[in-house]
Parts: structure tokens; sequence; C-alpha cells
């Protein structure tokens, strides 16, 4: 039959206790709800990226006819400051138009 | 003959063919993201991180003769998904294919649909081995003829042609979800599919594109309140009212559409009580569900979560019937594995034609088979070293402590970057597709 979950062997030794404390020694200011808000936050805002489309076209507009500085630099793709990101900014992706290699 | 598709102790495995390169320096575009047969198992799809499926098909020349075995070679592969920005959202969009699942085929083509994190795409699978020829107006390569030298008339025929195969996309499925898709099925009613992200499911119609209905929705009033996410979900296979969906909590919500238009209030709850006294940082985390099956017989479900897998009977909430262990030696490593984060691995899961035997992936390119009627499993590998044709898959053993056997591969040493985290089983016979990284390896029964 199925083993029941809370069938321990020896409750001084399990290893998953074990294990959590190591990893709160490590990190002692680990949240208490790990499998809360937090984490469960970041998983859903996969992808994002910094980039304002109204910041965006309200600087381009201010300026009318100026170019908007781009980001310069080594960093291109960090932002700081008064700087608007601009698409240009942002890392450019392209489809992979190679054929997949388990076509072989 | 393996027509059963049973056994998973009596059957020996033998290697069959791997796909895809040798080189360890692996492009993030070739990354293997889903892998399924379709209904009949003549034909294999697989997904990849570039967006890009490849169909391979049963060789049936010699199908007829047992001791033969079929190969699966390249039918035809296409671009599915792009990368995508969305600028309102400053959302960048992968073109990762997340799910493949295939329609039952209706008439000579084949359809399937594809997904990504946003937007489904229904794509048709046709054969083309003719082609008309002798057009009055233009020559053989399409350059027009010059009228005035046209003096007779005469009637283009079909001519036979060097098979082409052409995949084109019939439908785009587009705009209809917030979150991140993760699942996509396609109903028993062969008219409609469900798709899934984090906090909604929808249900379409494959031949809508402009309207999809909303089913689920466990989006909190207020994003605080978050506490679980949708992690999995599928129709059932005959009960075209029924499906399920699993959470980040690992709970399994069965929902009846004739219920209501909005499916929030579950028909069934299936939830495994857990001791309190086993509380820990990790439970919740490994306890999420990272992949939900019915059986082929709808009697049953299984789910995976990060170290186990489990049978349900869909009459009986409170606990499984059965659960197996997949790698319980893990559980003395969780703190290293969410720092590698590894503990986040969502592994897939699946059962054989006749629901005797599942299968599941692990670390270590290791695949686990679980035989449900013998109560027995076994631990096998996908490695080129053990890929000389017909060559018998020899059982491995991992060591969880202490004194290592001879054969025996200890926990430390294992190698956490080979994940199998994609399977598939044919569904009448003993053929199994199991993904590596960035390869694809086919096994079969060992025929005398």
């Amino acid at each position: 039959s199925a083993p029941l979950r809370s069938e321990t062997q020896d409750p001084n030794s399990n290893p998953v206790k074990t294990e959590e404390a190591k990893l709160k020694a490590k990190y002692p200011n680990l949240g208490q709800k790990p499998g809360g808000s937090d984490f469960l936050m970041k998983r859903l805002q996969k992808g994002q990226k910094y980039f304002d489309s109204g910041d965006y076209n309200m600087a381009k507009a201010k300026m009318k006819n100026k170019q908007l500085p781009a980001a310069t630099g080594p960093e291109k793709s960090i932002v700081t400051g008064d700087h608007i990101p601009t698409p240009q900014d942002l890392p450019q992706r392209k489809s992979s138009l190679v054929t997949s290699k388990l076509v072989g | 003959m393996a027509g059963a598709g049973g056994g998973g102790n009596d059957v020996q495995w033998c290697f069959s063919q791997v796909k895809g390169a040798i080189d360890d320096d692996v492009a993030e575009a070739d990354i293997i993201s889903t892998v399924e047969f379709n209904h009949s198992g003549e034909l294999l799809a697989t997904g990849d991180k570039g967006g890009r499926v490849v169909i391979f098909q049963q060789d049936t020349e010699n199908k007829s003769q047992p001791q033969c075995r079929s190969e699966y070679n390249v039918y035809s592969t296409f671009q599915s998904h792009e990368p995508e920005f969305d600028y309102l959202k400053s959302l960048e969009i992968e073109e990762k294919i997340n799910k493949i699942r295939w329609l039952p085929q209706k008439n000579a083509a084949q359809f399937l649909l594809s997904t990504n994190d946003k937007t489904i795409k229904l794509w048709k699978i046709s054969e083309r081995d003719k082609r008309p020829e002798g057009y009055n107006l233009k020559e053989e390569d399409g350059r027009c003829r010059d009228s005035t030298t046209i003096t007779t008339l005469r009637v283009p025929v079909f001519r036979p042609m060097d098979l082409m195969v052409e995949a084109s996309p019939r439908r785009v499925f587009a705009n209809a979800h917030t979150y991140h898709i993760n699942s996509i099925s396609v109903n028993s009613d062969n008219e409609t599919y469900l798709s899934a992200d984090d906090l909604r499911i929808n249900l379409w119609h494959l031949e809508i594109t402009d309207r999809s209905f909303n089913i689920v929705d466990i989006k909190p009033a207020n994003m605080e309140e978050l506490t679980e996410v949708i992690t999995a979900a599928e129709f059932h296979p005959h009960q075209c009212n029924t499906f399920v969906y699993s959470s980040s909590k690992g709970t399994i919500r069965m929902c009846d559409m004739r219920a209501s238009a909005l499916c929030d209030k579950h028909s069934k709850l299936f939830e495994e009580p857990e001791d309190p006294s086993n509380r820990s940082f990790f439970s919740e985390i490994i306890s999420s569900i990272s992949d939900v099956k019915f059986s082929h017989s709808g009697r049953y479900m299984m789910t995976r979560d990060y170290l186990s897998v489990k049978i349900w009977d869909l009459n009986m909430e409170n606990r499984p019937v059965e659960t197996y262990q997949v790698h319980e030696y893990l559980r003395s490593k969780l703190c290293s594995l969410y720092e590698n984060d590894c503990i986040f691995d969502k592994f897939e899961c699946c059962w054989n034609g006749n629901d005797s035997v599942v299968m599941t992936g692990s670390y270590n390119n290791f695949f686990r088979m679980l035989d449900r009627t013998q109560r027995r499993d076994v631990t096998l590998e996908a490695s080129r070293e053990s890929s000389k044709p017909r060559q018998v898959l020899k059982p491995r053993r991992v060591c969880a402590g202490g004194k290592r056997k001879k054969d025996e591969i200890s926990v430390d040493s294992l190698d956490f970057n080979k994940k199998i985290l994609h399977t598939a089983w044919h569904p009448q016979e003993n053929i199994i597709a199991v993904a590596t990284t960035n390869n694809l390896y086919i096994f079969q029964e060992k025929v005398n």
C-alpha cells in the first residue's frame, strides 16, 4: 500500500529538517512563507523588461524633433536615472532561422 | 507482440535511435521543451526553445515482420513561434514551445496545436504527392507563356511527384492570456480545447480565434493575497464536460462545465493531508504539481511533484491510491537543490497504452519506469554510451549514502544539469521517446 506522507523513520534524523536548518543558516533573512507571494510573483513576472511605452512616447513628444539619448556604454540594457529607454535599448531577439539539429 | 503496450520489468528496453547533435555545447534554441506522440503513434512531435517543431514518422514498411524494428524518420519541420516583444506590457515573449497536442485524425491531413507562453497555433500538416502539369498559360517553371504562340488547348493533368510534406498555420489563438500558458488540452468532443496559464483557464472552439471563454479564474482581487497558481490542466479523455487542474500547493481540482459557466467552484478536490510535523520550508515547493495526466481508461489520474508520482482514483479525493518515489535520495539535498533552482524543475509523466506502467524523468539523464501491476520499478539511463543498435539498457542504481556498491552511482556524482523533463509513450506499442537536454532518444522493447 502507498506509504503515508507522515511516515518517518526517526523524527530526530529527518533529512528535510536538516536541509531546512542548513538553508536558514545560510540565508537568515529568508521569508517565512516560501511558497507565498514573493516567490509566486517572481514566476508571474517572468519576461518583464524595463520599457514604459507611455514614458517613451511622452518623452518623444516633449523633445519634438530631437532624438532621445540611447543607452551608451557596455551595459546597454541597464537603465538608470532620467534615461528613458527606447525600443533600441532593449535586447533584440531574432528567431532562429537555423533548422533544428534533431533533423540531422 | 508488444501490442498490449504493457509490462515494465518483464520488458527489456533497447536503444533504437537518437536524434540531435553529439557535441556538449548546447545552443539554447536546441533545448527540447515538449515531446508528444499522435493518437496512432505513427507520428512523434518535438518542440524546442527556439520555437521550432520537428515531426518524425514511424517507418511502417517492415511492421508486418515481428523481427524488424520500426524507425522514426523526419517527416516535417517548421518554425512554429517567433520571439516577440509586447511594448504595451513591456514583456518579452519567448518563442519556446511549451506544449504540443495532436488532434485526432479526421482526414488525410494531420493537425496539432502548439503553444508558447502567450499564443496557441493550429498547424495543418499535409502531404502532396501529385502536381498539376500542362497548363496552357504558363510553363512548368511558372513563367508565362506568350499567348501568341499558343495554338492548341490542353487539359492540365495531375502527375506524381516526390512526396512533399507541408505545414501551414490554420488558426492563431492570441491575446487571451495575461499570464504564461502552461497547458493545452483537446476535448474529447474534438471541437473545443482548453488553455491554462498561471491564474486562468480558457475554453476555445477550434474554428473560432477571436473569442474564448474564461472557465477558471483564481486571480485574487488583491495580488498580495496570491497563494497558489495553476500548474497544469487536462480534459478528461471521454467525458467532454470534465477537466482537472493542478496547483502549486499540491492540490488537484476537478471541474464539471455543466455545473456553471465559470468553474471556480470545483466538483472534486484531490488533496493528500500532510502531517504537520513534517512541515518544512521546502514542503510547499516540493508538493507543487508539475504535471497531471488522466489514464487512458479515464478512471485514474497521475500527478508528478518534485519527488514522487501519485496515482489517484477519481472516486477518492482524500488520498492517492498509489505513491511512487522517483528519487527519494534527493530529500537530503534539498538545500543545494533550492540554491541552484533545480527544486523548481518541472518534470512530466506519462502512462503506457494499457495504463499498467507509468514513466517519468529524473537527473543524470535517468528515467524511471514504475510498474503498477507488478509493483516494481526500474531506473534506466539515456546516454550515448549505451546507444549501440539494439543494446539492452542496464538498470541503474543510486546510492543514497554509506558504502557505494559496484555499479552504483552516488548522489553527489549525479549531474543535475542532465535532466529528463519530457518523455512520451507510444499509445499502443512499447516504444518510448525520452528527451535529454538537446537529444531525443527512442527506445523499444527487446524483440527476440
